[in-house]
């Protein structure tokens, strides 16, 4: 029996694997201690822990374990790559280069840095929502510390060209950062092969615990170092103060593990699972795949049922957790920053749904999904005054609407 | 956020939604929003003339579910209504009636809009002046 809602919202966030679960559950029980506690082993317990994760955390990303500072989150790595790469190299230069279509820990940091003295260039995207290697380069300075670029993007699943990006970032001796929340544990993230220097993932897009988060930081060829923004007992090689917090940072190193295990599987299998109803979606008159086709994350797709409202559809289909560009509920009426970016129109990126398969999704419920979607807009286009027009040819775009 | 049970009735079982024949006399269009702004509104009136009351009334909408409900909502009000009494309809009524929420104020506005608009429109075809209508 199929239990209702569906939930396909996996890029905000995934379930817990009940293997995360039972490897954490001793560490919120018995195993209490501090991690930093060095003279007894109610310590030594926890820190072993601990160090258990560094490990298959290394193992996932081909890492030192000792590269690893724990964070509370991915938006924590992000503030903590960024800000701290700005003050620990200011000498060196304050320009630091990143893309319109990152997510907002990383453009709301950069537009800290900004007020703080920093200049920042965001590359703008083409229509799959990759940056142009070229612009990079052009957009290089003397000054350039920084080229911080995500790895696959939360709305759209396009993944960017990572080690050419590296590559250049490296020619002008600038480090290079990515936001890997949505690409670790999904797809194969290699920081030595993609030239990473600093890299931002959270544990709880991969099956793991909310509130647990990494930031991977290169010790050798360069040696890295991110000033700490938390001031406290020196945690983390110093890069990072706070009491560690040890039973979601076992979850999330048991999360890479399985992670590891079972990569190739999932990829195979959630793949299979989007294309079919990605294929099936795009049936429908009027339908158009956001973002690259070619260059994305196995579990996601991004599409847009014209003169269908997204909100207005979410509704429609509520027996699905999806989410859409649309953001009717925001003061600004302002659709998704990231679609507009591709150079949707805004009418577009209003009509659009997002869906996140995870490891639990079953082909059962994207038979229901499609089912679901499909009458939702064939219904909510018999409502639309623009599905009329359309039908009867009239060309939108030679209207004067009446702006509120 | 949780729409109301109103919104959802509307939407799930929506009034009137349909075509009125824009080319008759006593038919009035009012389209308003914009494809880029996420709402659209046509709300369409028919009106007998000898006793200046709204005897039929169709909506499309394009957007959110208190859009739709909104418009729905504003059909079923004024069939029966004289054009006067269809432009006293505020949309703080509407508001109150569908319990929309403050970010979903302007769904009300839109259709308060779509009112005024189809009656201008009918008032412009039988040889009246337009309407001053306010834009939000």
């Amino acid at each position: 029996m199929l239990k209702l809602p569906i939930y396909l919202d996996n890029n905000a966030t995934t379930p817990l694997d009940p293997r995360v679960l039972e490897a954490m559950m001793p560490y919120l029980t018995d195993v209490f201690g501090n991690a930093a506690s060095r003279n007894h082993p109610f310590g030594w317990a926890a820190e072993e822990g601990v160090d258990y994760s560094r490990e298959q955390i290394a193992k996932l990303i081909n890492c030192d374990p000792k590269e690893i500072i724990f964070t509370s989150g991915a938006t924590e790595s992000d503030n903590l790559g960024i800000k701290g790469v700005f003050e620990m190299y200011s000498q060196k230069g304050n320009h630091i280069i990143t893309a319109t279509t990152e997510h907002k820990a990383v453009l709301d940091t950069c537009k800290h840095i900004e007020k703080l003295g920093g200049r920042v260039t965001y590359l703008p995207v083409n229509e799959q929502g990759l940056i142009s290697l070229e612009e990079l380069e052009a957009a290089m300075t003397p000054q350039t510390i920084l080229v911080t670029i995500m790895y696959g993007n939360n709305e759209t699943g396009t993944i960017q060209p990572i080690r050419e990006i590296a590559k250049i970032a490296h020619s002008h001796g600038a480090l290079f950062m990515t936001d890997a929340t949505q690409a670790v544990g999904k797809i194969p993230v290699d920081v030595i092969a993609d030239g990473i220097d600093i890299m931002a993932f959270t544990a709880h897009k991969m099956y793991g615990p909310k509130g647990v988060g990494a930031l991977y930081v290169r010790r050798k060829n360069p040696r890295v170092k991110v000033t700490a923004q938390m001031d406290g007992g020196g945690h983390e090689r110093g890069m990072r103060s706070g009491t560690l917090n040890v039973p979601g940072i076992v979850g999330l190193g048991k999360a890479c593990e399985l992670a590891r295990l079972e990569m190739a599987a999932d990829t195979a299998r959630l793949s299979a699972m989007r294309d079919r109803l990605e294929k099936e979606l795009t049936t429908l008159e009027e339908s158009y795949i956001n973002g690259s086709v070619e260059h994305r994350l196995p579990h996601v797709t991004n599409i847009s049922f014209k003169y269908v409202e997204g909100e207005g559809l979410m509704m429609g289909v509520k027996d699905l957790a999806v989410s859409s560009g649309s953001a009717c509920t925001s003061a600004s009426l302002e659709p998704s920053y990231v679609l507009k970016a591709l150079g949707l129109s805004d009418d577009l990126a209003h009509s659009s749904l997002r869906f996140g398969l995870s490891r639990f999704t079953t082909d059962e419920q994207i038979d229901y999904a499609i089912g679901h979607v499909k009458e939702a807009v064939t219904k909510l286009r018999e409502m639309s005054p623009l599905w009329e027009m359309f039908k009867e040819g009239v060309d939108l775009s030679k209207i004067e609407w009446a702006e509120h | 956020m949780a729409y109301s049970d109103k919104v959802i009735d509307h939407y799930s079982n929506p009034r009137n939604v349909g075509t009125l024949d824009k080319s008759k006399k006593n038919v009035g269009t009012g389209l308003v929003g914009a494809p880029e702004c996420g709402d659209v509104m046509r709300l369409q009136i028919e009106v007998d003339e000898a006793t200046n009351t709204i005897t039929d009334a169709k909506f499309k909408t394009f957007g959110c579910g208190s859009a739709i409900a909104s418009s729905s909502l504003a059909t079923e009000w004024l069939k029966g209504k004289t054009v006067d009494e269809a432009l006293a309809i505020d949309n703080m009524e509407i508001v109150e009636e569908l319990a929309l929420p403050p970010v979903k104020i302007h769904c009300s506005v839109l259709a308060e809009d779509a009112i005024k608009s189809a009656i201008s429109d009918y008032r412009v075809k039988n040889g009246l002046p337009a309407l001053e209508l306010a834009h939000h």
